[in-house]
């Protein structure tokens, strides 16, 4: 509870320090508050710490695009370049090794004679492939880092001690992967085959559980939106979509095709229907996780927003907590979502290889 | 819309991150995880069964204790109990045997005097014959005198003779 208090203190700070800036530049125009929500919860070349425009304190993150080779410079070629504005778009052009690179709106293009094309509000310049390691890839190392270190070490507690009872930092991922396994896997897996998805359901529950907190962290090396980004939960998901469809039995694909006690002449309707099926619950189980986060996110800095769009810091006596509340109910959903997830993609598997009772 | 478009970049390296990271966790960390706490559950069991065993061969040796200990005292008592018996028996054989010894003692003692009786008589007979011999010769002394009286007396003495 402390270290969250302090965590909101140090939030609440920051957010003065970086809205406070934005405030002051955008004076005359007023303070966008959706922009700049969006701008937050969206991925960025750059991790930005505090400041703004050319005075930003930024982590320049490397830019590595494969366009007739696999290139890799800073993007700190494109944030420190020459900045344009066509049509009101903010266009960074790229200089030195991004000669010839442009960066609108985090979107990576190349310029055709020098020029950006754009139609109808729509940059139609070609795009390169952009594998860089955005802020949100760092943040999923980051995340993936801490877990390896923290389930190691639990794994090296267990492999120096043998059989015993769990302490320090095993003590605490103990309960948790037991959770995972006697409340998600087994109630809802059937007959011993819990075993075989059992690394998938404690791996993506520990993924998201830690990304979810990750992002509650406002400054780095958290608060990057991974887990509400939709990329993220398209990849759960389809895992959870193609162990689900791999691990169908027959009894699975007689219920989709042939429905038993559906009259045949339902099934033209029916199977149509339990083919949209096998998508919506993965695609529910990625939209779920997106929304929950980035919704989360978008409240926390929109009423954290209150002060600025006042301009007076006594708002901050009714924003402050209102964010504070909002925050340890998403460390809530944070556990909840994490849980959620495993859980639905155990049922889901659990009926692709449930056994026929008739 | 940018919000809900996927981006591969991102979806590059979350595959190639998540995948690996499902890798290193199955092998490295669930695996002997769920075996060591697997182990240690088969181990609390196995301790809780011994623990019961134990309780229960705890529970059989106090109850042989107790019945080795009832066979003690009945083997007391049987072998005290012999051992009256046996003296009794003892006692009623000395008994029995000073008894028969007694007796045997008593009938010998009655022979001997009988015999000795015997003796006596037949040794009194001897004498009484001496002494009628001599009476007689006395009275043959005697019956010079008067033969009538000589005979009376004579008929007289070996009738109180034969009586005696």
């Amino acid at each position: 509870m402390r270290f969250l208090l302090r965590t909101l203190l140090f939030f609440s700070a920051l957010s003065w320090s970086t809205f406070a800036s934005a405030s002051s530049k955008t004076d005359e125009e007023g303070f966008n508050v959706s922009e700049y929500i969006m701008h937050h919860i969206q991925d960025a070349h750059e991790w930005h710490l505090w400041g703004e425009g050319h005075d930003a304190t930024s982590i320049y993150l490397p830019i590595i695009l494969i366009d007739n080779g696999v290139k890799v410079f800073s993007s700190s070629h494109f944030y420190h370049g020459k900045e344009v504005h066509l049509n009101n778009e903010h266009c960074f052009m790229g200089t030195g090794p991004a000669e010839g690179y442009a960066l609108v709106h985090e979107k990576i293009y190349a310029l055709e004679g020098g020029q950006l094309n754009i139609h109808d509000g729509h940059v139609t310049n070609a795009m390169p492939w952009d594998l860089s390691v955005t802020k949100n890839v760092l943040s999923l190392f980051i995340g993936v880092g801490i877990l390896l270190l923290v389930l190691m070490s639990t794994a090296r507690y267990y492999r120096k001690n043998g059989a015993v009872s769990p302490k320090g930092i095993a003590k605490f991922i103990e309960p948790l992967i037991l959770f995972v396994r006697d409340e998600v896997a087994i109630p809802n897996i059937h007959g011993g085959k819990h075993v075989k998805y059992l690394g998938f359901l404690t791996t993506v529950f520990f993924f998201i559980l830690v990304n979810n907190l990750l992002g509650m962290i406002p400054v780095f090396p958290g608060g990057a939106n991974l887990t509400g980004n939709i990329t993220i939960t398209m990849f759960l998901a389809v895992c959870t979509l193609l162990i689900t469809v791999f691990s169908g039995n027959k009894n699975y694909w007689k219920h989709i095709f042939a429905t038993p006690g559906v009259p045949w002449l339902l099934l033209p309707i029916m199977i149509p229907i339990e083919i949209v099926g096998i998508f919506t619950k993965p695609f529910a189980l990625m939209i779920r996780l997106f929304a929950n986060i980035t919704a989360g996110h978008i409240i926390v800095l929109a009423l954290i927003s209150i002060i600025f769009i006042n301009k007076s810091e006594a708002w901050g006596a009714l924003s402050v907590p209102m964010a504070l509340f909002i925050s340890v109910l998403e460390i809530l959903v944070a556990f909840l979502q994490a849980y959620l997830f495993s859980m639905l993609s155990a049922l889901f598997i659990g009926a692709a290889v449930e056994e026929d009772h008739h | 819309m940018e919000l809900i478009t996927p981006s591969y970049g991102l979806l590059f390296w979350t595959g190639i991150t998540f995948c690996l990271l499902l890798f290193i966790l199955a092998k490295f960390v669930w695996k002997p995880v769920l075996n060591a706490v697997n182990a240690r559950s088969q181990k609390i069991d196995e301790a809780l069964l011994e623990a019961d065993k134990a309780r229960k061969e705890m529970q059989a040796l106090h109850a042989e204790n107790e019945r080795i200990l009832k066979e003690a005292k009945a083997q007391r008592d049987e072998i005290l109990k012999e051992a009256k018996e046996a003296a009794t028996r003892l006692v009623d054989d000395a008994r029995e045997k000073a008894k028969t010894e007694g007796n045997k003692l008593i009938e010998s003692a009655r022979v001997a005097i009988d015999n000795e009786r015997n003796a006596a008589i037949a040794e009194m007979k001897t004498q009484i014959a001496q002494f009628s011999i001599e009476i007689a010769e006395h009275l043959v002394k005697e019956s010079l005198s008067s033969d009538v009286k000589q005979k009376e007396l004579t008929t007289k003495m070996v009738g109180e003779l034969k009586l005696n």
